[in-house]
């Protein structure tokens, strides 16, 4: 029989995390820090409209860009926190996740050879999608003396004529580092320099402590090259309803439009009316949320400081990075050895890049109660490891 | 209100049994700055005790619980706040709060048994001089009280491990 699979498509390697996935299904009590999800349920009253579409029958395709209703709540959100106007008719696509939303940018945009700068560590999706979009991805690795900052002179150095795209992941699932508004001007710069396009991945916007969100896309003279991309999941705790969107030029976004029409349509309904919802009345819901995640960034991190354990402070997202380098280890053995010994479940910094070697992503969407028990573990586990060392060194 | 309080009264209210130490690095807040904050509320009367939910239905305690809805006449200079106090003096009255339409007063009383109630109504409420009428209304089932939902553990049903 002939080969049924397209080749580029079986070079993609399946996701790292899903090895990771497969060991800890099998141990029962295990307790998981490995989540990149919210533990909150999404606020009642969003589910409730989502409910009452249902029962008045909302069940019928929207238009393929979403429907108007929710496009101009987004525009409204967007110019209310970040000060920029989208047109909701011609600039505003409403997808199935942000997730969608990258691989319509990347396919729209990208010619075969066009090369897309990916910093790492970052969301596990990015590298694959540019690849399958004929792109070629080149990777820009950050560093923990940066505190996983992009910096002008890392992206100035990685630039060749073939640049295209840069993709901005901040606030940054693994990391937790966020971009400031002084941090992204002279990227804006080298980006207007080189004549290059941003995917601003700004999933996590929401969710920064004592720092408020800047969007590349809200400085002089980058709207015109940046898609937006943002959503609900993370914000609203609506992962599960898979809902997102894109906000770009109209060049661009029409083209996405093309895609999304013929491989989706539309994104679901229902959530689509939910999510109406939760820009018109969830400001507060968002609040209590970014409130209780950072009482659990600042538990954590004060928990780290008492064991010793080195990790840069970060101001956004639900994730804390810190370095287990001082255990000779790399991080898939240390993951994997904490699991065996500790039953605590964290995931490999490698699983987001290169990289991120020598750390581990720490997810604080957990109750506090639960985040005690696995810190205390944590905490067992290194002093054990500490005490071998010293052992050994005696 | 201060931020400080403001931040440390969600809290607790929720959890008032948090180690000081604890509050204080949740809160990103000194801990004797902390412990100040609440000592004062204290004074003031803002925090006004720590009490416990308890869900008496799983215990082999028998209790009543009822809501009655009591209308008064109000007293001349006094207003209500006569009345109320002569109704809230009884032990078992839980909570007595002044309410806007039909009736003035809504009143929870606990009690052992259904007996016990009646007789707290008729026998006590019902002929205080001022009051015009009541109408009791037993619970028969608490499902959320003080923004707890009752005997409803929630399991994590996420994936364990996403990107």
């Amino acid at each position: 029989m002939r080969d049924p699979l397209n080749k580029k498509i079986k070079n993609v390697e399946p996701s790292g995390i899903r090895k990771f996935f497969d060991i800890v299904s099998e141990m029962k009590d295990a307790i998981s820090l490995g989540v990149g999800e919210p533990d909150f349920d999404t606020p009642w009253h969003i589910r409730d409209e989502g409910i009452y579409s249902l029962e008045r029958g909302r069940t019928f395709y929207t238009s393929n860009s979403g429907l108007m209703e929710l496009r101009e709540e987004i525009c409204r959100y967007l110019k209310r926190r970040q000060g920029i106007s989208y047109s909701p008719a011609k600039e505003t696509l409403v997808t199935v996740g942000g997730s969608e939303a990258i691989d319509l940018a990347f396919r729209a945009m990208l010619d075969p050879g066009d090369e897309v700068l990916i910093p790492q560590p970052s969301y596990v999706s990015y590298l694959p999608c540019a690849y399958m979009a004929d792109g070629v991805p080149v990777i820009i690795q950050l560093k923990a003396e940066n505190e996983f900052k992009l910096t002008k002179e890392e992206l100035e150095a990685a630039i060749t004529p073939k640049t295209k795209i840069l993709v901005l992941p901040f606030p940054n699932n693994p990391t937790g580092a966020i971009m400031t508004k002084e941090e992204l001007l002279p990227i804006a710069e080298v980006v207007r320099e080189h004549d290059l396009f941003v995917l601003s991945d700004e999933i996590y916007s929401e969710l920064t402590y004592g720092h408020t969100h800047t969007s590349i896309a809200s400085l002089p003279g980058m709207q015109e090259r940046t898609i937006l991309i943002n959503g609900f999941s993370k914000s609203h705790a609506m992962t599960g309803w898979r809902l997102g969107y894109a906000c770009g030029p109209e060049a661009i976004i029409s083209q996405m439009l093309k895609l999304h029409q013929f491989a989706i349509m539309c994104a679901p309904t229902n959530s689509q009316y939910a999510a109406v919802s939760a820009l018109r009345n969830g400001d507060g819901d968002v609040q209590n949320m970014r409130e209780a995640y950072d009482q659990r960034r600042r538990f954590l991190m004060h928990r780290f400081q008492e064991m010793g354990l080195e990790c840069f402070e970060p101001f956004g997202a639900f994730y804390v990075f810190p370095s287990i380098q001082e255990f000779g280890m790399t991080s898939d053995e240390f993951a994997t050895k904490l699991l065996e010994a500790e039953k605590v479940a964290v995931v490999p910094g490698t699983a987001f890049g290169a990289c991120g070697e020598g750390f581990l992503r720490i997810s604080y969407a957990y109750s506090l109660e639960d985040l005690k028990v696995a810190l205390d573990r944590i905490d067992h586990f290194i002093t054990r490891l500490r005490e071998q060392k010293d052992r050994k060194n005696v | 209100m201060n931020e400080a309080r403001e931040k440390i009264l969600h809290f607790i209210e929720k959890n008032s049994r948090v180690d000081l130490h604890e509050l204080a690095v949740i809160l990103g807040m000194e801990e004797a700055a902390v412990a100040n904050e609440i000592a004062n509320m204290e004074k003031e009367e803002i925090i006004c005790g720590y009490h416990t939910m308890i869900n008496w239905e799983k215990t082999n305690n028998e209790k009543v619980t009822a809501l009655i809805e009591v209308r008064v006449t109000p007293q001349r200079g006094q207003g209500f706040d006569n009345i109320a106090e002569r109704i809230y003096n009884y032990p078992e009255v839980q909570s007595v709060y002044l309410i806007s339409g039909g009736y003035d007063l809504l009143v929870t009383i606990d009690g052992k048994t259904l007996r016990e109630v009646s007789q707290f109504v008729s026998d006590k409420l019902s002929t205080l001089e001022s009051v015009l009428s009541t109408a009791t209304y037993f619970i028969l089932k608490k499902y959320k009280d003080h923004g707890t939902v009752m005997s409803r553990k929630k399991e994590d049903e996420r994936m364990l491990v996403t990107p």
